[in-house]
């Protein structure tokens, strides 16, 4: 691996009180801001994103610059910024880190994006959840409208900008753009049928762009060092730029990292997160949230064409794969927020694997019938597996469900969870055979009355 | 009885509807504004919001059903949000609800005989690097273990909940300024509390067969 970077997103995060404007701003913060408002011109900026090559952060990894491109606003649309902050994807805990710790950044790259695609006004939907996050966020707005950084007229120029936080409620769908935005017109949170997409008629039904917390918050350091120079901290072509890498479960030392785009799993794990927890063996690592398929450090890859994206790699295990939107599409599985969940040789596959269908289950929000029955039947013959009431072909059962899921729903919610559903059998698939066929041992189950958790709230 | 809000809530709806194009979309804020006042979302409150914003009273209904923080039915005095989503689990999670559960005396989903403390189970919270964490009402407590628990909980009992948020709540620092390193040569591991690395690596060495679920313990 290459040494360390001089960190930019989180370059602010160790500074005393960061969150503060003083603070922030004797450490740079609005500095690239005032330069393009003052400076530059909109479409210039646009162009400096987009040669950033920077793939969505919020997990879909679509590129940041070509979304931004497609806003065609007709005569008398005004068109939206809305930042999802509905960081809520499991295993995911990056965007938080920057709202608690470097709120200006964010609300500097909003400006920016503001400026960039022509937008008067942007929401930075959060999550319910993150009340303190909000606090932050609003005291922060609050300093940088006192200063003259939003409001009639930021740094000074003639073009509205006005930025408002919206909270959410408590519903991880919220976390797809379409339901965002129906949840921030208050209604509920389901998503609507695509097209129209957002960039042609999103919040109020006016050209919305739909960007993650870190997307916007990587916009002053890309527009400060020039869209090509970011890119190429990547180490990967066509996925630019540095990312912040997250790590929870069975390691020495969970938490964000800074890291350019490109490392591997395994340096991830072991130089960053400080290598397992108590030495153990790593038995399966989830790579970017619980949407994107396991990764298998037993398995290689195999690639033996010369053609095939991963070649280079072609013998390695899947945990020496570059980690890049299309490296690990490539793989079978899916970047996703690049915050890993690792596991080491305790944990039994199915019971992790109903850990995560519970969650879907819970958080389908019901609209299209594969996803609601879907989710639902997943986690009913997982719950038989595990509890000894399993029979043989309950396996395939778990595979025919979630191939029926897949792309017949609204939105990607279901895909997301046929993908890991499908994903674990084919990669521990003895595993499941094994509770098929005697149940997991003592000790090992969940418990079994699980109550769903707003039920008898009172 | 009929619901309204407090002169300065009043004044903040106002503001927050300037902030949107239509009435409709203040419709989740306000829900937290008389949430924050009533304790949850009885029928009197739906009635007012709708009034208030032009709505019927089955849209807001509607709405109030969807999302998971909204209570239409009341709570305890303090809302206890225990993760059990699987980063949290392999840290020991379900160790964590057991030990809230026994120690305010109620299971999951209830409310502790004397009002004050509603537990819930959540799934992810988003704070998966500190796990096991628990939310209390609006803040997050990161990095359990049983005895920090206890001391959380005592707290807000005695002092309060906004004495024992001061004390105890964490925010993206974690507690531990070195946690969000930039690269691996500054990264000062914060290593987890004994209790936490009990909870998250079992079964005891050597003792049990490899196969056990990534919660017990």
């Amino acid at each position: 691996m290459s040494g360390p970077i001089k960190p930019l997103l989180t370059s602010r995060y160790g500074i005393a009180e960061s969150w503060k404007l003083a603070n922030a701003q004797s450490a740079g913060a609005y500095e690239v801001a005032r330069q393009a408002l003052t400076t530059r011109k909109p479409a210039e900026l646009k162009e400096e994103v987009k040669k950033a090559n920077i793939r969505g952060r919020g997990g879909a990894g679509f590129p940041a610059g070509v979304k931004w491109g497609f806003l065609n606003p007709k005569e008398g649309e005004q068109v939206y910024l809305v930042i999802n902050a509905d960081e809520s994807e499991p295993g995911t805990f990056k965007d938080r880190s920057i709202m608690d710790l470097d709120p200006h950044r964010l609300i500097e790259g909003a400006i920016i994006s503001c400026y960039a695609i022509g937008a008067p006004v942007a929401y930075i939907y959060v999550r319910g959840e993150l009340a303190f996050s909000v606090e932050r966020l609003e005291d922060a707005l609050a300093e940088a409208r006192q200063a003259g950084y939003l409001g009639e007229r930021p740094f000074g120029i003639d073009h509205p900008i006005d930025v408002y936080v919206h909270s959410g409620a408590g519903a991880y769908i919220c976390g797809e753009e379409t339901a965002l935005l129906n949840s921030l017109e208050g209604r509920r949170g389901e998503p609507r049928l695509k097209p129209p997409f957002p960039a042609v008629k999103g919040v109020f039904g006016m050209p919305t762009i739909v960007n993650n917390v870190e997307t916007i918050a990587s916009v002053p350091d890309i527009v400060d060092m020039g869209g090509d120079a970011w890119s190429a901290l990547s180490r990967l072509p066509g996925d630019g730029g540095v990312r912040i890498y997250g790590v929870s479960g069975h390691v020495k030392n969970p938490g964000l990292f800074e890291a350019p785009v490109g490392i591997t799993m395994r340096e991830l794990i072991e130089d960053y997160a400080g290598g397992m927890l108590g030495d153990r063996p790593l038995k399966a690592v989830i790579p970017g949230g619980s949407s994107t398929p396991v990764l298998d450090p037993r398995r290689k890859v195999d690639a033996p064409n010369e053609d095939h994206p991963l070649h280079k790699w072609h013998g390695q295990s899947e945990i020496d794969v570059p980690m890049g939107v299309d490296t690990y599409r490539a793989l079978g599985t899916m970047l996703g927020t690049c915050c890993a969940i690792v596991m080491d040789d305790t944990v039994n596959m199915v019971e992790a694997c109903r850990n995560l269908m519970r969650f879907y289950k819970h958080e389908s929000c019901g609209q299209c019938t594969p996803c609601r029955e879907g989710t639902g039947w997943l986690v009913d013959v997982l719950d038989n597996l595990v509890n000894g009431r399993g029979k043989a072909e309950d396996v395939d059962l778990l595979v025919n469900i979630a191939n029926n899921m897949m792309g017949n729903t609204i939105c990607a919610f279901a895909d997301g969870t046929a993908m890991p559903m499908l994903g674990m059998v084919q990669k521990f698939r003895e595993e499941f055979i094994e509770a098929a066929n005697s149940g997991l041992p003592e000790g090992v189950r969940h418990d079994d009355s699980v109550r769903d958790m707003v039920e008898g709230a009172a | 009885m009929a619901f309204s809000l407090s002169p300065e809530r009043e004044r903040q709806v106002d503001e927050i509807l300037t902030r949107y194009p239509e009435r409709r979309a203040a419709l989740l804020p306000v829900l937290w504004l008389c949430q924050r006042q009533n304790g949850w979302i009885s029928p009197e409150v739906v009635d007012y919001v709708a009034e208030r914003l032009g709505l019927s009273t089955a849209i807001v209904k509607g709405v109030v059903t969807f999302y998971t923080m909204f209570f239409d039915e009341p709570v305890g005095e303090n809302i206890v949000w225990v993760c059990r989503t699987l980063s949290c689990d392999l840290r020991g999670g379900k160790a964590i609800q057991e030990h809230l559960e026994k120690k305010l005396g109620c299971a999951a989903g209830n409310t502790s005989s004397d009002g004050k403390f509603t537990l819930l189970k959540a799934e992810c919270l988003a704070a998966c690097g500190q796990a096991p964490m628990v939310q209390i009402n609006d803040y997050y407590y990161e990095n359990l273990d049983t005895a920090l628990l206890d001391r959380i909980i005592e707290a807000h009992a005695t002092k309060g909940a906004d004495a024992a948020a001061a004390e105890f709540s964490t925010f993206a620092t974690f507690g531990h300024p070195a946690r969000v390193a930039t690269s691996p040569t500054t990264s000062a591991p914060p290593p987890p509390s004994e209790e936490a690395v009990r909870l998250a690596s079992q079964p005891p060495p050597a003792a049990e067969p490899t196969r056990t679920g990534g919660e017990e313990s």
